[in-house]
């Protein structure tokens, strides 16, 4: 809370708005100190006069002093914003917190009012509140203040109810803490700085609504007021266009100081919020690396000196991949396999130029038939994609887009590399699927994605990345969230389509048990770097490099089937 | 497909008895003062009594409320008690102009905040929060400054638009845009605002998605993976927001319309709160509602078209 202070005021547009307000409600108290006529003192000599050394902003249209009643009109509404702020966050906080913390019957009471509140527009509500209540802003306000609290309570409720299952509330219960001191002492302090963000931005609609009763002719007539100025204003903007500046001037300034008090207070928060960014561990000590020359005339993917890396906020470089190599060659299954955070996953994706926001290659060649990927251009890369190097994801479910059909989403890259028809991509994509083994690829290729198993759609997403014939195909971890059972059979579909169709395959992989029954060759990577490369048969028989030994021996020694790193 | 439509079709039906039925009880908690409003001051406590028994407001509030329910059911919500014009009469011709203002607001702001929330996510860097702040801005400034400022440089210092008045549609469609322009930028400004801050969000945050990656990885041009598969995606959200404003919109035509001398909903509402025209008041609130009901459910159909297990559940 006080670090949220803190930001704020360190802020210039928090400061800025905050002093904005301060004046203003300074100038409301002591308006009628400041006020050099009286502002209800109609003078009729001097009406819709301009500014003069006697009257600073000028004559209203009754000769009233413009100056006067604009600091006594701002005098209504602080009082006005204040009551609406009062009665909004007290219902509001109150509901949610009942409604949070107890749950059921306070939960439907809660939400029914919610709906109901809410589906009318204020403006219609308070006016029929008004043909009851009739011209008192007060009133009105009030009325307002109930409409609105729902947002309070919402943002209440949502935050208590995240807390109310949290192991330090149920401490507390448990210590004997009666639940009026565990809501003010452990809830209360969630809600605080939420709460205090919504009041900004709820008290500038309220002076935008009060005004906007006020300007409609529906508040007290007898009190000045910046609507009611307003439309003053407005009815003699052809004789006195200066008249409609002042209010305006008051009631805009005021909600967007409100507004970027609000933005203030949410930026102070957020940034309160954020977890402190872990420090990376600097690479650890990797050895020299041991490489089997290979002969590289037969080479698909030739990958050399690769960096990658993220750009910090401070304008520093985290490197995740540093100086990669690794060859595929035509028809070759080439295994890369390390613990979680090694850089595997990320020197496919830049192989692929699709690293999460924020990364790129910082340095190296990607050579692929001839050409350094690294160095294409957006476009040139997009035609290169699925053409050329497909891919298989890791996460079947999350990887097919929800809002489509599965046959829309196998047709569409068919028609732009193939240029196929409709009616031939159709076809060929239901050969595809029943290719890879899908039962029914009539029904699964008019199915959306959550109406697929996992299995089945990872069975999707490899006839997606083989559909254009691709010369290369990475898989990040294919069979990692699958069913064991299903793991197998879809390995097996790899190896066929990989041999079928000749392709090279990047298998990135944590698990030893998959290298050996699939990969022709392997490289081992550690801490961002590739430590060991050679044949998967003279690596499984003789590990050159001591972290591909002590991987072995932590292998042998948990004795698992699997054979997972980690 | 057709239970969901029929459901939510109840369920808005129910809205709109709550709604009407809270307020004629608000509006009746005092049966004696609606005459004396109508009277005046001055008027004696007889022909106070009297005029009170006139209009039935001495007999139960439920008995009142059953009557006013049965023969709005049959299309008839009674008589203004100032003009004697029929409430539906009143209405039906005002909603549509108010509807103009606020359906043509609606579709400007949903293409305008689609493309700039669109913008924001995508480019990200400076246009992002330059868009943000523009967002901020358009939000919290209210809509009638909006309106005074068009006014004041569009129709009286370049006269490019009318300042005031009407014109249908049907008679002189020219002279309907020249009327009607300046009050949809005017009420298009705020929900723009909104629209294009949660587009942009979800926008954001669909891009970050999974499948975003694979699609790409498949050759699909940038443009295509951005507008049509992202932004089916963010559409949900966006579409409900875009629902919130159209009722925010149908609050801001009462003052916007009163700003450009629009004959409309807005200008009936202010002449018959100020009078307490009890029949015409709720004649409002049952148009207002019914709109908002007919809203969410078009609304709920379009989720249903964009997500698809909206549609299934």
């Amino acid at each position: 809370m006080t670090t949220l202070w803190r930001r704020l005021l360190r802020n210039p547009t928090g400061i800025g708005s905050l002093i904005f307000l301060v004046v203003v409600v300074l100038s409301a108290v002591f308006a009628p100190l400041l006020a050099p006529h009286d502002p209800n003192t109609a003078n009729a000599y001097d009406t819709l006069s301009g500014p003069s050394g006697k009257y600073w902003l000028g004559n209203d249209s009754s000769g009233h002093d413009v100056l006067s009643r604009l600091l006594f009109a701002t005098r209504l509404s602080v009082v006005l914003t204040a009551e609406t702020l009062v009665i909004a966050a007290v219902l509001g906080i109150v509901l949610g917190l009942l409604a949070g913390y107890y749950g059921k019957f306070f939960e439907a009471v809660g939400t029914a009012a919610t709906s109901l509140l809410q589906a009318l527009p204020a403006i219609v509500v308070l006016l029929a509140a008004k043909s009851v209540l009739g011209p008192s802003d007060f009133a009105a306000m009030a009325v307002f203040g109930v409409l609105i609290a729902p947002a309070f309570y919402r943002v209440v409720y949502s935050a208590v109810s995240a807390v109310r299952g949290e192991l330090y509330v149920d401490a507390a219960r448990v210590s004997g803490l009666s639940d009026p001191r565990i809501i003010g002492r452990h809830v209360l302090t969630v809600v605080r700085a939420p709460a205090i963000v919504l009041a900004a931005n709820i008290a500038g609609i309220s002076v935008a609504i009060s005004a906007g009763l006020d300007f409609l002719g529906l508040g007290d007539p007898s009190r000045p007021s910046w609507g009611g100025m307003l439309n003053d204003g407005f009815t003699n903007i052809f004789t006195a266009p200066l008249l409609v500046l002042w209010p305006s001037l008051a009631i805009g300034l005021t909600c967007i100081a409100f507004a970027l008090l609000g933005n203030a207070l949410r930026d102070g928060l957020e940034r309160a919020d954020a977890p402190k960014r872990r420090r990376r561990h600097p690479p650890a000590a990797v050895g020299t690396p041991v490489v089997q020359a290979v002969p590289d005339d037969d080479a698909l993917l030739s990958v050399q000196h690769l960096s990658v890396g993220y750009d910090n906020p401070d304008g520093t470089v985290k490197t995740v991949v540093e100086g990669a190599a690794l060859t595929v060659r035509r028809g070759e299954v080439h295994g890369l396999i390390g613990e979680s955070g090694s850089g595997k996953t990320q020197t496919a994706f830049s192989i692929l130029r699709l690293l999460p926001s924020g990364g790129r290659i910082v340095g190296g060649s990607i050579t692929f038939e001839g050409r350094d990927l690294a160095g294409l251009s957006a476009k040139e890369m997009t035609a290169v994609r699925g053409k050329k190097i497909a891919y298989v994801p890791q996460e079947p479910m999350s990887n097919l887009d929800p809002s489509f059909t599965v046959g829309s989403q196998l047709v569409e890259p068919m028609r732009i590399h193939l240029g196929l028809s409709r009616a031939d991509a159709k076809a060929k994509a239901l050969g595809l699927l029943a290719r890879v083994g899908i039962p029914n690829p009539e029904r699964t290729f008019g199915a959306y994605p959550h109406e697929l198993s996992g299995g089945m759609a990872q069975r999707v997403l490899i006839a997606g990345a083989v559909s254009c014939d691709p010369e290369l195909l990475i898989a990040d971890e294919p069979t990692t969230a699958l069913d064991v059972t299903v793991q197998a059979e879809v390995l097996d579909l790899l190896r066929d389509l990989q041999r079928e169709r000749q392709m090279g395959v990047l298998l990135v992989t944590h698990n030893f048990g998959v290298v050996a029954d699939l990969c022709d060759r392997v490289s081992v990577m550690r801490a961002g770097r590739i430590v060991e490369t050679g044949p998967v048969r003279s690596i499984f028989a003789d590990p050159r490099h001591e972290y591909t030994q002590s991987l072995f021996a932590a292998v042998l020694s948990h004795n698992e089937g699997e054979g997972a790193v980690a | 497909m057709l239970r969901f439509v029929l459901r939510r079709l109840a369920s808005g039906v129910v809205l709109i008895v709550v709604i009407t039925a809270a307020t004629f009880f608000m509006l009746h908690a005092s049966g004696g003062n609606i005459a004396r409003r109508i009277l005046g001051q001055e008027a004696s406590q007889d022909t106070v009594v009297q005029k009170t028994h006139e209009l039935g407001l001495d007999r139960p509030v439920l008995t009142q409320f059953r009557e006013w329910l049965s023969s709005a059911f049959h299309g008839d919500l009674g008589a203004s008690w100032f003009t004697s014009q029929p409430v539906s009469e009143a209405i039906t011709s005002r909603l549509q102009v108010t509807l103009e203002l606020v359906i043509g607001a609606t579709i400007v702001s949903g293409l305008i905040a689609v493309a700039l929330g669109v913008l924001a996510a995508t480019r990200r860097g400076w246009i992002d929060r330059l868009v943000q702040f523009l967002a901020m801005l358009g939000f919290a400034i209210p809509n009638f400054l909006v309106a005074l400022a068009l006014v004041t440089v569009f129709a009286i210092h370049f006269k490019v638009f009318k300042p005031t008045g009407y014109t249908a549609l049907g008679d002189d469609p020219a002279g309907w845009l020249s009327t009607v322009t300046l009050p949809i930028i005017a009420l298009s400004v705020g929900s723009i605002a909104g629209v294009a801050q949660q587009i942009r969000g979800s926008m954001i945050d669909a891009l970050d998605r999974d499948y975003v990656r694979t699609l790409r990885s498949r050759g699909l041009p940038e443009s295509r993976v951005v507008f049509k598969h992202v932004l089916r995606n963010a559409g949900g959200p966006g579409l409900a927001m875009l629902a919130v404003q159209f009722v925010g919109l149908l609050g801001g035509a009462v003052i916007i319309e009163q700003i450009f001398a629009i004959p409309g909903l807005g200008q009936v509402s202010v002449g018959a709160t100020s009078q307490g025209d009890v029949p015409l008041v709720m004649g409002l609130v049952l148009a207002t509602a019914v709109v908002v009901v007919t809203v969410n459910l078009v609304v709920d159909l379009l989720q249903g078209y964009l997500n698809p297990k909206v549609r299934l559940s």
